[in-house]
């Protein structure tokens, strides 16, 4: 027998003990990472895919030279990059409705959101990996941060910031759709346009006046040009903000529309 | 008495089909009961408005006196659930996992660590702590699934269907398991489909069909209420199956049945005397047997009689 004392039942459960059982999910979700390594493909293999294919194959075309082309490019990549990275966490969650563990977690004395905000959190680690792999990777190609740790460290923080807000997007059509995999095919649709109809991976002065008015509110453009200020030098603040801005309106939207597809799907 | 569990009127509607149609429960503190019924007959739904899973419409249910609709995380805190579907993670060790759900509850590292060895012992796991439980056969990941669901000491057990598409073996395992934690007082609801489990685990036993409790009581007087008693006779020599063929019906007034592969006779009856009469007659009449008595009806009989089909027994399941 063991000492153990397990707490006496309380009705409600507190902030503190909502954070504690939080990072414990958090902490599944990381140990998951661990021991599936090949999880990570999408973050990591696809990232490299897109620095191969972008510098050397459009590189000399559009950047003048494929070198003058990974500085500006890189940036756009990271924001790109986080983007896909969310579409990991409705998966995961659709993935454990359907097999299960959250009428599991859901019939234990913890907090209902905690399963759900452990997931955003655990997600943070295919934030990190995504940015890591794209960073040494771009590096051994070439790449070299013109400013200082400090502000390279900005622009990481501002990304995942971005990519937590934007995962409430992914958590909601997890919520929605039957099965995992339906997940990215419904968010590729919106991924696409978000990322690729940016500044991030061509100037956006040739493009048609509709398509350039969208480019120029688009959050994606607004973040790489951050991160362009924060990694090449030049101004940043203003475009950080608008980026900054948007993550919160996004949250603001989808956060509750998440808990409330929450909520009616399990009951 | 007390009551662990006790619902009345549960309504349960999804759209247009009605899955608990005023389903009323009482299950005494340290009994087990088993809710039996055809797949679809509101079993699951049953157990997931007792776990808080779901919301019922109308009615309520109170388990250890907390209510499932207004103290979720009072009842939570008593309960454990293993099931079709209350799952473990399949990427995670046994011990990671049942590590995780103790840190959930409370426990300290070291305590869940603790309290994971000491149940994956209990489990005879001990020897898969540490892989995958997707590595894991039928009958371990049902043991594990059982292992979480016990993490919390809970005091009231759900077990949905926990033996469904295990062989004998692992079946006979999960029964023992269930008859252990029940000497240790733990109150036990479990659905099954299967008229053995209900008939070898349960105190009591209410009888769902369409949404409603079409019986209930306990397994002896559901057989006695609803069957009567039958008398066999098995003769020793096949050729005096008519003879006593004719005993049988000259006591009885009916024709007695024949299952002529199995050499058996039998009939239904209200009045035990008539063993003695038949012992009797037999003796008069010179005929000797090898198989001779009064006997209850099964619980597959009795299921029988009251939803007027037979279980939905699978193949290859035990019967």
């Amino acid at each position: 027998m063991t000492a153990a004392v397990l707490p006496r039942p309380t009705a409600t459960v507190g902030l503190s003990e909502t954070l504690r059982h939080s990072f414990a999910l958090a902490g599944r979700a990381v140990t998951k990472v661990r021991k599936n390594p090949e999880s990570l493909l999408d973050v990591t293999l696809q990232p490299i895919i897109f620095l191969v294919l972008f510098v050397y194959l459009f590189g000399g075309a559009v950047g003048g030279s494929t070198d003058a082309y990974l500085q500006v490019l890189l940036p756009g990549l990271m924001v790109q990059n986080i983007v896909f990275a969310s579409l990991g966490t409705g998966m995961a969650l659709n993935t454990d409705i359907t097999k299960g563990m959250f009428d599991r977690f859901r019939s234990m004395p913890i907090a209902r959101s905690a399963p759900l905000i452990g997931a955003v959190l655990g997600d943070i680690v295919r934030f990190v990996v995504t940015l890591t792999v794209l960073f040494v990777f771009a590096t051994i190609m070439g790449f070299r941060v013109q400013t200082d740790p400090g502000r390279f460290l900005i622009a990481v923080v501002l990304l995942i910031a971005f990519g937590l807000c934007l995962c409430w997007v992914s958590v909601w059509v997890g919520m929605l759709v039957k099965s995992p995999q339906a997940v990215p095919g419904t968010l590729v649709a919106f991924m696409f346009p978000l990322t690729f109809g940016s500044n991030a991976f061509v100037p956006a002065d040739t493009l048609p006046g509709w398509l350039k008015a969208w480019v120029d509110i688009n959050p994606v453009t607004h973040l790489t040009d951050a991160g362009r200020g924060l990694l090449l030098g030049g101004e940043w603040v203003g475009s950080a903000a608008i980026a900054f801005a948007w993550a919160i309106g996004i949250a603001a939207v989808f956060l509750p529309l998440a808990l409330r597809g929450y909520r009616k799907r399990l009951g | 008495m007390s009551y662990a569990i006790e619902a009345e009127g549960l309504v349960k509607r999804f759209g247009s089909t009605v899955a608990l149609n005023g389903v009323d429960l009482a299950v005494p503190t340290g009994k087990v009961l088993g809710v039996l019924g055809p797949n679809g007959a509101g079993k699951t739904t049953a157990v997931r408005v007792l776990a808080t899973l779901l919301r019922a419409d109308e009615g309520w249910a109170r388990v250890g006196g907390y209510d499932v609709a207004t103290q979720q995380n009072s009842v939570r805190s008593l309960i454990g659930l293993t099931g079709q579907y209350a799952s473990i993670d399949e990427d995670l060790s046994g011990t990671e996992n049942l590590v995780l759900l103790g840190k959930l509850l409370g426990l300290s590292k070291a305590n869940a660590k603790a309290r994971a060895a000491e149940l994956l012992a209990k489990f005879e796991l001990t020897d898969a702590a540490g892989r995958a439980i997707k590595t894991y056969s039928g009958g371990m990941r049902r043991r594990a699934d059982l292992a979480a669901s016990l993490v919390g000491r809970p005091d009231v057990l759900y077990l949905d269907e926990p033996t469904t598409g295990l062989d004998p073996h692992s079946r006979n395992e999960v029964w023992s398991t269930v008859r252990g934690l029940v000497d240790d007082g733990v109150t036990v609801l479990l659905t099954t489909q299967y008229l053995e489990e209900a008939d070898q685990l349960a105190d009591l036993i209410t009888v769902i069909d369409h949404g409603k409790v079409i019986a209930s009581g306990s397994p002896h007087e559901l057989k006695r209420r609803t069957g009567g008693q039958s008398l066999q006779v098995r003769p020793t020599v096949a050729a005096d199956t008519a003879a006593v063929a004719t005993i049988l019906r000259d006591l009885t007034g009916t024709e007695p049945q024949v299952d002529a592969d199995a050499g058996l006779l039998s009939t239904a009856v209200d009045n035990p005397l008539l063993l003695s009469a038949l012992v009797r007659k037999l003796d008069e009449a010179g005929i000797t047997a090898d198989e001779l008595g009064l006997r209850l009806p099964s619980l597959d009989e009795v299921f029988l009689s009251l939803t007027g089909r037979t279980t939905p027994i699978p193949e290859g399941s035990p019967a």
